[in-house]
């Protein structure tokens, strides 16, 4: 065999290596998107009422206008519509945002520890959120969320600067500082108007929970995650860009404040609507793209779409935990994201992968 | 590509970097960009690839003005136009990110695809990373994880990014950091084999018909091997040309006096008979004989 036969050879053998690798991952993101699917109709069934997968399925039909809607009792039929699947949705919503946020933090910053909560955007938009509630500043819920989570960014980013450049390291001091500076913020405004159950209203603004998830929640978080998060998932390639560090994006032809600021402005504006219905929940957009790398490789392309799947299907859980464990009792979900969250995050930072992140 | 530099001028803050630098590359040389330290060639090659706007004077690229986005003339290149004809490899590019070579080299194919949605790692794309790494001898890299690469590989790597970009000019900085002798020859032999096979069979290869000819440039700090590789030499003294021609007719020891402060002796290469520039510690060592040109290029300074 000559060395062209060879060239060739090896030419198929690579393109049918590339065919492999695209269905396994098509294989993964099929596979995702079944067990989002079955874990949120699960989730719904879950609970101190019995309601079963046939209900949930029925009242879903009947709801929708589907032709051959069995009955439902009524009782069953408003935990399913009114209770449980506004909750189970907005957790999808909150957890794909948030762990899409997370991803783009992590490239265009190129900080493996980048993510909405650690950088302090999440407990910007608590603030912004609670001084709506509380204080009953006019503007709208997710409006006021959004400008917190936007001034925590300029604020994390903008210490973190000395002399034009920005480390990883000073942006995760800084969104340190801002962050705990949000959450006193936060609490003291929650105390100061105290009316009632404070303290639980404050932890539940600072570990995040969807207990008051309601259709209105499913459709801020729905529709941000719909609007913002396309427009995210369609700019995967200039993502792929940063992979080298700004000059080397540049070289390719991206203008790179312009693209930074603008992922930045949409992740801010995820964030914000994400923390308005669900308070700040932790980990979510540090994690999920770290272990979805893991599966789809770094191109964003394919990671960003299965972090959105995965994402919900990992709130969905949390939060289906955080209701359940110690019924009747309820736990803020940010506890339990961080229960499976540092772990999985220790394991991340032994692992060999690590070494990349010093 | 010609690359036309007219009066080039760039400040930061107000200071001065580059003041008034012409000159013109032609197609298929390989140009050295030398000079201490600050003088400015990192700069010059930022410019020259459109990442900064010269304060005065313009770039042209085959005629074309670089910087069409802020001209706003419409006859200048975009970012994209530009990232299409020019690759730059900046120094010390990242060294720890978690890709195989293939996935670095197919980050090249960028500013050929479609912003939205064009088909990242299509077959086509493949094609070229694999034809840009067999230019760089490197095909038997292209499943090995980015991170177990030898400086030398990784530097051959980035080039083969550089060419999956379809350039017509080839900017490098200092590309030879880091490197072990042997890597070094190879690779400024690599490039010189570049741009000769673009300007013996133009047209054929992976660059496009209508643009055939590479041409390249790099900033370096090895006189000796700018003498033995670079068609053409362009040495930089605080921001201005002070010399440009062929290494015979810049490396002359008065010149490197001048530039870089240190005494030395140019003599032909016994075998390839290009200048040789061999450097004497006279300046620190008490005693040892200083080369006679440069004796009076110091003695005059003194004077001043």
């Amino acid at each position: 065999m000559n060395r062209v036969e060879l060239q060739q050879e090896e030419r198929t053998a690579a393109q049918r290596r590339r065919v492999a690798g695209r269905a396994r991952y098509l294989a993964w993101l099929a596979l995702s998107v079944l067990s989002l699917l079955l874990t949120a109709g699960l989730a719904v069934t879950i609970g101190p009422a019995d309601v079963s997968l046939t209900d949930v399925a029925a009242s879903l039909a009947a709801h929708l206008g589907l032709p051959g809607a069995a009955e439902v009792a009524p009782l069953t039929d408003s935990i399913v519509w009114q209770l449980r699947l506004p909750r189970v949705l907005t957790a999808a919503a909150v957890g794909a945002g948030l762990a899409l946020s997370g991803a783009v933090m992590q490239s265009v910053t190129r900080n493996p520890l980048a993510d909405p909560y650690l950088l302090g955007l999440s407990s910007g938009a608590s603030l912004g959120a609670v001084c709506v509630i509380i204080l009953g500043v006019a503007v709208a819920l997710p409006a006021a969320a959004f400008l917190g989570a936007l001034a925590a960014l300029v604020a994390t980013l903008s210490i973190a600067r000395v002399g034009g450049t920005i480390t990883p390291g000073r942006a995760v001091l800084s969104g340190l500082a801002i962050a705990q500076l949000g959450g006193a913020a936060t609490s003291f405004i929650i105390f100061w108007a105290a009316k009632g159950d404070s303290y639980r209203e404050i932890l539940n603004w600072l570990l995040g929970s969807l207990a008051g998830s309601s259709w209105s929640s499913v459709v801020i978080s729905g529709t941000a995650l719909v609007l913002v998060g396309a427009g995210i998932v369609l700019s995967a390639t200039r993502l792929d860009a940063f992979t080298f560090g700004d000059t080397a994006a540049a070289t390719l032809g991206i203008n790179v404040n312009r693209t930074r600021w603008i992922l930045l402005g949409a992740v801010a504006l995820m964030t914000g609507a994400m923390v308005a219905v669900s308070g700040a929940i932790g980990f979510v957009g540090l994690i999920l793209p770290h272990l979805v790398r893991g599966l789809s490789g770094p191109g964003h392309r394919r990671l960003l779409p299965l972090t959105v799947v995965l994402g919900a299907l990992f709130l969905i859980v949390a939060d289906t935990l955080a209701r359940t464990v110690f019924d009747p009792r309820e736990l803020p979900v940010g506890i339990i994201t961080a229960l499976i969250g540092v772990p999985v995050f220790i394991v991340l930072i032994k692992s060999r992968k690590a070494a990349a992140w010093s | 590509m010609v690359v036309i530099l007219d009066r080039v001028s760039f400040r930061i803050n107000g200071t001065p970097i580059l003041t008034d630098v012409s000159a013109v590359v032609p197609t298929g040389a390989v140009t050295g960009l030398l000079g201490p330290n600050g003088a400015g060639k990192s700069t010059l090659l930022r410019l020259i690839a459109g990442l900064e706007t010269p304060d005065a004077g313009g770039v042209e690229l085959d005629g074309a003005p670089v910087g069409g986005a802020r001209t706003r003339a419409g006859s200048g290149l975009s970012r994209r136009e530009t990232a299409r004809r020019v690759a730059l490899l900046e120094q010390n590019a990242a060294p720890s990110v978690d890709l195989t070579v293939r996935e670095v080299v197919l980050l090249g194919r960028i500013p050929h695809r479609s912003r939205v949605l064009g088909s990242f790692g299509g077959d086509d794309d493949h094609r070229v990373a694999e034809e840009s790494l067999a230019m760089v001898g490197g095909t038997d890299l292209a499943d090995r994880a980015w991170r177990t690469l030898s400086g030398g590989e990784q530097q051959r790597a980035q080039i083969a990014r550089a060419l999956a970009q379809r350039p017509s000019l080839l900017l490098l900085d200092e590309p030879n950091n880091h490197l072990d002798v042997s890597a070094q020859l190879g690779l400024l032999g690599q490039v010189r084999g570049l741009c000769a096979g673009a300007a013996s069979s133009s047209g054929s290869g992976p660059r496009s018909d209508d643009r055939a000819g590479l041409t390249a440039i790099m900033a370096l700090h090895d006189l000796n091997l700018a003498a033995a590789f670079c068609d053409q030499i362009l040495l930089l003294h605080h921001g201005r040309l002070v010399a440009a021609g062929t290494p015979d007719e810049v490396l002359a020891p008065s010149a490197i006096a001048e530039v870089y402060g240190v005494d030395c002796d140019v003599i032909p290469h016994p075998r390839g008979g290009h200048p040789v520039i061999v450097f004497s510690p006279s300046a620190f060592i008490p005693g040892f004989p200083p080369s006679r040109e440069t004796e009076v290029t110091q003695q005059g300074r003194g004077s001043r």
